[in-house]
């Protein structure tokens, strides 16, 4: 299962104020242990969000464009991973290893059909044999 | 510390959490460290059961895997005590005078346990895959000792029962004991021919998951996933090998179509009929990014490299007809040098069809004719139906569906080309 970990924004993340080289270290560090362990999908850092803008639709469908910055800075995003793991526990584990002193980490599932798949009748699974060399002659890898 | 007083199974989901992040790195330390990896995988499950038993109480600690080493160590400190006082006694008894000197293996371990030695992980893969085991063997071992997978669920992954699978590592670890595997990455031409068994074991765990030999699915993604993860573990720990990006890059992309694969009452859905709206692109991405660093390693791609090649013509053509086949033609000649099976020169004529037209692909496909693994090979007739009908030649087309027909085991591909070279006939009276 697929988890986004969105790291919120602080006072330091909406200034723009860089990381300390150590800061990048662990970071750097921490990263390559979830590259490692195979569990990271991606991962980026936001800009502040002054260099950001808020689109706002309205009942009729119309919208305006709001450019930041945006005030509550706690709820705003300054980075974020997606992680693949197999629990709701994995994550949090791999969270709580994170190089962070202070702010908030908010762990959210990504949604997917996880559920596909449902058991195949016994005509399909006939098939099965037939479609895997089919399948095979006319895409190779596939 | 998270909560206190956690209940027992939410401490089990945890300890579970755990053992999956850390247990290779601990049981590759405590390996290096014992020089048995059966007795190393006995006591980082001791630790993870003394978790089990301490957790609820004290809430799980801030570094777990710390505290999973620390009493792993200790257990290993305590089995060496006792050994020794064992020896020692057995000195005694044949009345040889022991200094009672303290001993400094003791310190000797535990710092050797702190080290942190990068290549532990890799000696574990490396043992896993070894050759003196049998194939079950290395993917019951491996997806043990570096996935973290209870002997139950490899056994529920596989549709085996669980003892078959208990026995196999039981006797793969008994194996390695006594062929004295040494604990190491192998050097020189010996690493690529052990790397190469490796992803073997690796991609074979894929297409269990991917096209289910047995059971009532027709995919089970739960194996894929645990395949990407082995391979993305894998190209980490080997930067410089091409095919292990190669491989990662093949699974990727594979992966990236599982949710299109399936119909909406669980049937299989090939390429061609593919939603393309519903691939991964997370996955695609990955699996891109994967093949470019397999060719910049400096070497030629490998198979595994030339299949994620082809798969990531499939991956980029945002429809079927947007398909790249001049590239997929040439893709598989590569392929078929280096894998020369005729398997894969069939693959190769339909792409050189679709790319050249029916008459180069029927070219192609009349040299494996006589080939002797295809000559009860359905699907080379009805290949071969399939371009001269293109090609107008509807007498020659329905007698190769018929051959085709008259190869087949199943029942319903038998209809369909019977169908097809009954269509062939009434084109031909008209």
């Amino acid at each position: 299962m697929r988890f986004m970990v969105i790291v919120k924004g602080t006072e330091d993340t909406e200034k723009g104020v860089m990381p300390t080289q150590q800061e990048l270290t662990e970071m750097g560090a921490y990263n390559e242990e979830l590259v490692k362990a195979g569990v990271m999908l991606a991962g980026e850092g936001l800009l502040p969000s002054s260099k950001g803008a808020r689109v706002r639709f309205e009942k009729d469908g119309s919208s305006t464009v709001v450019d930041g910055p945006f005030a509550e800075t706690k709820e705003l995003v300054a980075g974020f991973w997606i992680l693949e793991v197999s629990s709701r526990e994995e994550v949090i584990e791999w969270v709580r290893k994170a190089p962070f002193r202070d702010g908030e980490v908010e762990v959210r599932q990504v949604a997917s059909a996880e559920d596909f798949g449902d058991a195949m009748t016994p005509e399909l699974r006939e098939q099965e044999d037939r479609l895997r060399a089919t399948s095979a002659a006319q895409h190779g890898s596939e | 510390m998270t909560d206190l007083a956690l209940s027992a199974s939410a401490t089990h989901r945890v300890v579970d959490a755990v053992w999956r992040m850390e247990s290779a790195k601990l049981i590759g330390a405590l390996t290096r460290v014992t020089g048995d990896v059966g007795l190393a995988e006995e006591l980082a499950q001791d630790a993870m059961v003394a978790a089990l038993e301490r957790w609820p109480q004290t809430g799980v600690p801030d570094k777990p895997g710390a505290w999973l080493m620390a009493t792993a160590k200790h257990r290993a400190i305590d089995l060496f005590r006792r050994a020794e006082r064992l020896e020692r006694k057995t000195a005694e008894l044949g009345r040889e005078i022991v200094e009672a000197e303290e001993p400094d293996w003791a310190m000797a371990l535990v710092e050797a346990l702190d080290e942190v030695v990068e290549d532990d992980v890799l000696r574990l893969v490396f043992i896993s895959c070894h050759p003196v085991l049998s194939r079950e063997a290395r993917v019951a071992l491996t997806l043990r000792l570096i996935g973290g997978l209870t002997t139950d669920e490899i056994a529920r992954a596989f549709l085996v029962a669980e003892p078959t699978v208990a026995q196999r590592i039981v006797r793969a670890k008994r194996t390695l004991t006594a062929a004295k595997v040494p604990f190491e990455v192998p050097a020189g031409a010996e690493f690529t021919a052990r790397l190469s068994s490796v992803l073997e074991v690796v991609y074979l765990v894929f297409n269990e998951g991917y096209a289910a030999t047995s059971g009532e699915e027709w995919v089970r993604p739960a194996l894929c996933q645990e395949a990407l993860r082995l391979g993305r573990i894998l190209a980490a720990l080997t930067p410089g090998e091409s095919e292990a990006h190669g491989l990662v890059a093949l699974m990727e992309i594979q992966a990236s179509r599982l949710r299109a694969r399936i119909g909406e009452t669980g049937e299989p859905v090939l390429l061609p009929d593919q939603d393309r709206s519903r691939w991964d692109r997370v996955l695609i991405g990955r699996g891109l990014t994967a093949l470019e660093r397999a060719g910049q390693c400096g070497t030629s791609l490998g198979p595994y490299a030339l299949q994620a090649a082809i798969a990531a013509c499939h991956a980029r053509a945002h429809t079927a007809d947007a398909t790249d086949w001049v590239q997929i033609a040439a893709l598989y000649e590569a392929l078929a040098e280096l894998l020369p099976s005729p398997v894969v020169e069939l693959n190769r004529a339909m792409a050189v069809s679709r790319a050249y037209g029916p008459a180069a692909g029927l070219e192609l496909v009349d040299e494996l004719i006589d080939v002797p693994a295809l000559r009860t090979y359905h699907l080379l007739p009805s290949a071969r139906g399939d371009l001269l009908e293109q090609l107008g030649r509807r007498d020659e087309a329905r007698r190769e569906f018929e051959r085709a027909a008259s190869l087949t085991r199943n029942e319903r591909e038998r209809a369909l080309l019977r169908a097809r070279a009954a269509a062939c006939e009434r084109e031909l009276g008209s």
